[in-house]
């Protein structure tokens, strides 16, 4: 290895790639318009949705309750809610988001309640549709508030303090830091992208570099220069390396940007219980938005690393078998199939790290990153996920130097 | 100095098998002479002189040039060597500066070395205009001569062209053969492939014919005339390789004809 001809070749390549525009697509402009667009985009949207469901009058059906004028009237009354007249398909209308919740009053309902009877209020609403939760909440708040009432009205009848059924207060307080909360809510959310962006970036330099040489007969010239052969494929994987981390990175430094860009926006419109938190659901305490822990994101960046090395290489490898630039596509393209499975995997709750799948490439990153985002650090494990990537890498880059070294690899017919 | 001493070359194919593409050849180019490569398709000239530039390794046989072994100082030999071919193309996105200065960095020389060689090359090939533009934006003329310049930039002994007026209009294609020999007129050791019989009648001071891998007839204009009692190059290359009937039958069975 010669370090002066590696640095002539990449020097050149960088600035080759430099001039390719699709390089540059997927080096800088990718990366650094996929978060704002992912945090802005599908944050708007959201707020709003939850904010027109919060602010719907909720459509209540009642059933029965004609012998219970009181609480009938005081649902009418309730602002919340316009009640609509019973039918006897109630559920399927609730089905078809016509009505939110169907209230079934039993009969002598009011009766029992004087009499000191136990009737059973069933409420009818549709499970995981946003709106018809708002308004399931919305009615039972209205039920409870009428059980309270009950409970004193019981009590004062018996000549009893409401202090007899309130014997002790109970304050929930949360002491996880938002952050940690945030890891887990975008943690597995955050590797995963940047698995992909690892990838993306380092692809279509890999293809330009070999196959397309090869296409537009570059590599016969670059051959006959008295280099040896493993300066030259050094440094075209550092230029894919290169372009790899620079995707990342650049998507990193717009992550924290927008998020700090978002807490700004979203979380001066918020207030403590309002839509954002809503937005980010775990968050509901604090009602902020979840940041990331910094030093979380500079773990990933480390180990980040060997994977960019390995994907370089591999790409640089399968991309020189290619003779063509649309044949390298045609090999890559599945390949984000098999990228994209592992880290969607890490995505997935439940889903912990273990010694057997710290040896899993991809799958290993996106299960340590989830980790460290949220302030957990596996140090056996990371040194395991490190040492097993680099030997990854290794391989991969040994196998791209063979792989220019076969001439019916670099003069297939 | 090339010599090659029976060098053979196979290569597999999924259709056709086996291919032996270079067939024990050997033969001898002098500096200051040009050596012309004359055969059809698929003869195996391309194969020949990518083994001399040490592209490919042969099965068999060895070549030596400019005094180094292509197969143990292959990094020497290209060092000395400089190839132009069809298919040894241009950076489109690099400036014909770029391109030189980059293969005379690849060669190992000096920033000042280059800068002084490249001047001298640009102002004889008359290139000051184009020089700062990118290769992708250029005639054939100008990419042609932007590859001279990239073979000579390091001043090889030995040059190596694989059918370089292939594809080219005239004027361009004169300029080749001019440049071809101010190479030889310099002293340097010239193998010259072609398939037009008039530009070794024009330029080769010794013609190997090679038809099916094999170096079928060698000499020089006089002595092929002599031997074959033809004063055009085209009947003396049908006779050589064996008649037009084996001239057929070679193509059909590379796949060129059907
Ligand atoms: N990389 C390769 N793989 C398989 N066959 C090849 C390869 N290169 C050349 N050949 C075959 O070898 C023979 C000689 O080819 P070539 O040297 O290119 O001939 P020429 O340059 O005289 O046209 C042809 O039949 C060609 O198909
Ligand atoms: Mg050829």
């Amino acid at each position: 290895m010669n370090w002066q001809n590696i640095l002539t070749v990449y020097l050149k390549e960088l600035k080759d790639s430099l001039r390719d525009r699709r390089t540059l697509i997927s080096m800088i402009v990718v990366p650094t318009l996929i978060m704002p667009i992912i945090m802005f985009g599908v944050g708007t949207v959201m707020t709003k949705v939850v904010r027109q469901a919060r602010s719907e009058i909720v459509s209540v059906m009642l059933l029965g309750g004609a012998d219970s004028p009181g609480v009938v009237a005081a649902l009418k009354a309730d602002k919340k809610f316009r009640l609509v007249p019973a039918v006897a398909d109630y559920q399927q209308l609730i089905s078809d988001k016509k009505v939110r919740v169907a209230v079934e009053l039993p009969a002598g309902f009011e009766a029992s309640l004087k009499g000191g009877g136990v009737p059973t209020v069933s409420l009818y609403y549709y499970e995981g549709e946003l709106k018809s939760g708002f308004g399931l909440k919305a009615v039972q708040d209205f039920f409870t508030s009428l059980k309270e009432k009950t409970i004193e009205t019981r009590l004062a009848e018996r000549g009893l303090s409401a202090a007899v059924i309130k014997p002790f207060v109970i304050r929930k307080q949360n002491v996880a830091p938002p952050e940690k909360v945030g890891g887990n809510a975008i943690g597995g959310f955050v590797p995963y992208l940047i698995i992909i962006l690892c990838f993306t970036g380092a692809m279509y330099p890999a293809m330009d570099l070999t196959a397309g040489e090869k296409e537009r007969g570059t590599m016969e010239t670059l051959l006959c220069s008295p280099v040896h052969r493993i300066n030259i494929v050094v440094g075209k994987f550092l230029m894919v390396l290169t372009a790899s981390l620079t995707t990342v990175l650049l998507s990193i430094v717009s992550m924290g940007v927008s998020a700090a860009l978002g807490v700004m926006y979203f979380g001066g419109k918020a207030t403590s219980q309002s839509a954002t938190s809503a937005l980010v659901g775990q968050a509901a305490e604090g009602g902020s938005i979840p940041l990331i822990d910094p030093v979380g994101l500079i773990g990933v960046a480390a180990l980040v690393l060997p994977v960019a090395v390995f994907f370089a290489a591999l790409l640089l490898a399968i991309s020189l078998f290619a003779k063509s630039y649309k044949e390298a596509q045609s090999y890559i393209s599945p390949l984000i199939v098999v990228v994209i499975m592992p880290a969607v995997i890490g995505l997935l709750p439940g889903v912990e790290l273990n010694a057997k799948l710290a040896l899993v490439p991809i799958l290993n990153l996106s299960l340590v990153c989830k980790e460290m985002l949220s302030g957990v650090w596996h140090w056996d494990y990371i040194a395991l996920i490190f040492g097993s990537s680099c030997v990854y890498a290794a391989i991969a880059l040994g196998f791209a130097v063979k792989m220019f070294n076969r001439e019916d690899v670099m003069f297939r017919a | 100095m090339i010599e090659a001493r029976n060098l053979t070359k196979t290569f597999k194919d999924k259709k056709r098998g086996i291919i032996t593409a270079v067939n024990d050849i050997s033969f001898t180019c002098r500096p200051g002479q040009i050596y012309g490569l004359l055969g059809a398709n698929g003869a195996g000239k391309t194969t020949t002189l990518r083994l001399l530039a040490t592209l490919l390794q042969p099965a068999s046989g060895s070549a030596r040039l400019a005094g180094f072994d292509a197969a143990t100082e292959a990094n020497q030999v290209r060092a000395h060597v400089g190839f132009l071919a069809a298919s040894t193309a241009l950076y489109g996105r690099l400036t014909a500066r770029e391109t030189i200065t980059y293969f005379g960095r690849l060669n190992g020389l000096a920033a000042a070395t280059i800068k002084e060689r490249l001047k001298g090359l640009a102002d004889e090939l008359d290139m000051r205009d184009f020089l700062d533009r990118r290769c992708d934006k250029f005639s054939t003329g100008m990419k042609q001569k932007t590859s001279i310049a990239r073979t000579l930039i390091h001043d090889p002994a030995v040059m190596i062209f694989d059918e370089p007026t292939l594809g080219l209009d005239v004027m361009t294609a004169r300029s080749i053969v001019k440049f071809v020999r101010d190479c030889r007129n310099r002293g340097k050791t010239v193998i010259y492939s072609t398939h037009v019989m008039s530009e070794v009648e024009k330029i080769c001071d010794v013609i190997g014919i090679i038809h099916d891998g094999r170096l079928v007839a060698e000499g020089t204009l006089a002595e092929l005339r002599q031997r074959y009692e033809e004063t055009d190059m085209e009947e003396i290359f049908v006779k050589a390789v064996g008649g037009e009937a084996a001239l057929v039958a070679a193509l059909k069975n590379q796949g060129t004809i059907p």
